[in-house]
């Protein structure tokens, strides 16, 4: 067990520095792609009107007459030990952890960008605990009754779910009861420590639309495996001995049925974290995903270089959390 | 998998004594599933409306020259400038002349711009979905195949792809592609980056499915006996596996359209897929949320044509599901 956890933690370190390494040559060659080249980089740092030494200079500081490999590395070595970037008259220090240092609005990246966690983290947990309960109830009740009116109308409610943009959806409840009927009228994100009532009464209109697409997926993903279990051999053994109906369900039935489930809730859940783009704009919610979309709309590499690492950060960590669950719960995976 | 055990569901057991005697015929896995297909009401209109749809789509650009519309036509005219630029009249300026309205400030044609936004939003869908399902199917053949080494490589680079934070890559990407790239300007860019991106980052879900299906797959009979009697990898590949693969990439396309049709009107709903003035249903989204409270109906016009479009590829491919694979039902 031991030795799994080890290994699975290791694989997802090297994951993670694969998938910087790969993030951080898409974003250093798009720019020349498009037809930039390292001159032009430097020079939107300087104002109007740059002279050629000055671009030499920030190129130079900012390390970007480098090669892709040392660029990287310096990254790296920012992450773990802090960096020093020689910038205007005064050299700006980013503090460990160097997620890299806007040079645009002279701010490190990560203080700026660990203000928003808290926030999409609100987000994503509440529409999780939301859709996992709604959509695996309604997924297990429909296949234990298939063909029955509840059935029938959940699964039809689950199809227009799946088929619905979220930005429709939020956009729809945001005139209905934000606007038509004000009850829940100036949603504002109130933090969780000051005042808890608040901060459920501004979220659960964000959490409805995120939690009606994910938990009609849920309800249709359970519904199919339980079908598929329930018409197992075991499931026949444990009525046949005389197993109570309820017991049969739950012990053997949706233990078995939940393991797919887990697998895609960590992988929701985790690409949630890493900011809920969409959800965000429409409710104006001022997350990692805003975060993102600003400094992509703002041309800030740095920024956006930073936001997409905590996202798939966000995604390994879900995955591995997961992986390790599934070792603690089934001794099939710690033995492969 | 012999067609002796069925017979449709609807028919008699048996033919009256002294009717003429039922003709007994095989039948092939294919005339067996569209017999279960057409069974599933809902996934034939389903498949009716994507076959209106992919029509409407492709005759989109002569129906608006046959009728003389225009998508990006001002009528300033059906507008309040009392009220800012709101349509005149009830329900967003609906007319004989405008039956889905107009939208605020510039007194576009609604319906037209729905028509319009049809081709772009599944010309991307579609195309997305095929260069994803290439990849995907390429490489999870191979993987599930050859097995070893391969198998492991190409695992390890669908895990990377997995782990990459999709949404925020395909706008970092067409952002910083905006300005023209690779010869190209204007639409044809932003629809040729749009396809690229949602099909490069979504193919290793194909690519499990059909890497898992292979693996299953090549230890049938058929397979040693045609590597017994010499075929090597390629044929095999191609010749042996992929005609069996076909029903569930068949499923898995249909399934993924509209996934993607939905990702290119979220892109577009985030101003960094298709550009304005061109009409796109995501791109009409975006703008009427911003009169949600003034105009919104405005909203619900490109809101039900990305619902009943995605509902539409949803049940179709639900049904195909059903009736290429006995086991679901």
């Amino acid at each position: 067990m031991f030795a799994y956890i080890i290994r699975r933690i290791f694989a997802a370190v090297i994951l993670l520095l694969v998938v910087s390494a790969v993030t951080f040559a898409i974003f250093f060659l798009l720019p020349r792609f498009a037809g930039e080249t390292a001159d032009q980089l430097a020079a939107q740092y300087i104002g109007k009107n740059p002279s050629p030494e000055a671009i030499a200079a920030v190129k130079q500081n900012l390390g970007l007459d480098q090669p892709l490999y040392a660029q990287y590395w310096n990254f790296l070595k920012g992450l773990v030990s802090g960096a020093e970037y020689k910038f205007g008259p005064e050299p700006a220090t980013c503090h460990v952890p160097c997620f890299g240092y806007s040079f645009k609005n002279h701010l490190e990246v990560w203080p700026e960008l660990s203000k928003r966690i808290p926030i999409t983290v609100s987000l994503a947990a509440g529409a999780a605990v939301l859709w996992l309960v709604s959509g695996v109830a309604t997924g297990v009740v429909s296949a234990l009754k298939p063909r029955s009116i509840f059935d029938r109308i959940s699964m039809g409610v689950a199809l227009a779910g799946v088929s619905l943009p979220v930005f429709f959806t939020g956009a729809l409840l945001l005139t209905l009861f934000s606007y038509e009927w004000p009850i829940l009228d100036n949603l504002q994100y109130v933090d969780f420590t000051d005042n808890p009532l608040m901060w459920a009464r501004n979220l659960i209109l964000p959490w409805i639309s995120l939690a009606f697409l994910y938990s009609a997926l849920y309800a249709r993903l359970t519904r199919a495996g339980m079908l598929e279990t329930m018409s197992e051999d075991y499931i026949r053994t444990a009525r046949a001995k005389g197993l109570v109906e309820r017991k049969v369900v739950t012990r053997h039935g949706l233990r078995a049925a939940l393991t797919p489930i887990v697998t895609i809730f960590g992988m929701d859940l985790g690409l949630l974290l890493g900011g809920a783009l969409i959800t965000e704009q429409v409710f104006s919610l001022q997350g990692v995903g805003q975060f993102a979309v600003q400094a992509i709309s703002d041309n800030d590499l740095p920024k956006i270089l930073g936001v997409t690492l905590l996202a798939a950060f966000f995604i390994v960590a879900c995955n591995l959390v997961v992986d390790l669950l599934y070792a603690l719960v089934d001794p099939r995976v710690r033995l492969s | 998998m012999t067609a002796s055990v069925t017979t449709a569901g609807n028919e008699p057991e048996a033919a009256a004594p002294d009717g003429p005697a039922k003709k007994i015929e095989g039948r092939s896995l294919g005339q067996i599933a569209w017999t279960r297909f057409k069974r599933d009401k809902a996934a034939v209109a389903g498949g009716v409306v994507v076959i209106l749809l992919i029509l409407l789509a492709v005759l989109a650009k002569p129906i608006e020259s046959l009728f003389g519309l225009d998508p990006d036509a001002l009528h300033q005219d059906l507008l309040d400038a009392n009220l800012g630029g709101l349509p005149l009249g009830d329900w967003g300026g609906m007319s004989l002349d405008h039956p889905l309205g107009v939208d605020p400030l510039q007194g576009r044609d609604l319906l037209t711009r729905v028509i319009e936004g049809s081709w772009v939003s599944l010309l991307v869908a579609f195309g997305a979905t095929l260069l994803s399902n290439t990849i995907g199917t390429v490489l999870g053949i191979m993987a599930g195949y050859y097995g070893g080494w391969v198998d492991t490589l190409i695992s390890r680079v669908m895990d990377v792809f997995l782990a990459f934070p999709l949404l925020l890559f395909a706008i970092a990407i067409s952002t910083s592609l905006q300005g023209g790239a690779f010869g190209l300007h204007g639409l044809p860019l932003h629809m040729m980056v749009l396809i690229f991106v949602i099909g490069f980052f979504n193919w290793p879900y194909m690519g499990r499915i059909v890497r898992g299906q292979t693996l299953s797959l090549r230890e049938r009979e058929f397979v040693h006996a045609a590597r017994s009697l010499g075929a090597r990898g390629p044929f095999i590949l191609f010749k042996e596996l992929l005609p069996n693969l076909v029903g569930p990439i068949l499923v898995y396309s249909t399934l993924l359209i509209p996934t993607n049709i939905l990702f290119e009107a979220g892109l577009s709903f985030l101003g960094v897929g298709i550009q304005p003035p061109q009409a796109s249903w995501g791109g009409m989204l975006q703008d009427a949320i911003r009169y949600y409270q003034v105009d919104p109906q405005y909203m619900v016009v490109p809101g039900l044509a990305i619902f009943i479009t995605v509902l539409a590829f949803n049940l179709l491919g639900d049904g195909l599901r059903d009736a290429l694979d006995p086991k679901s039902n």
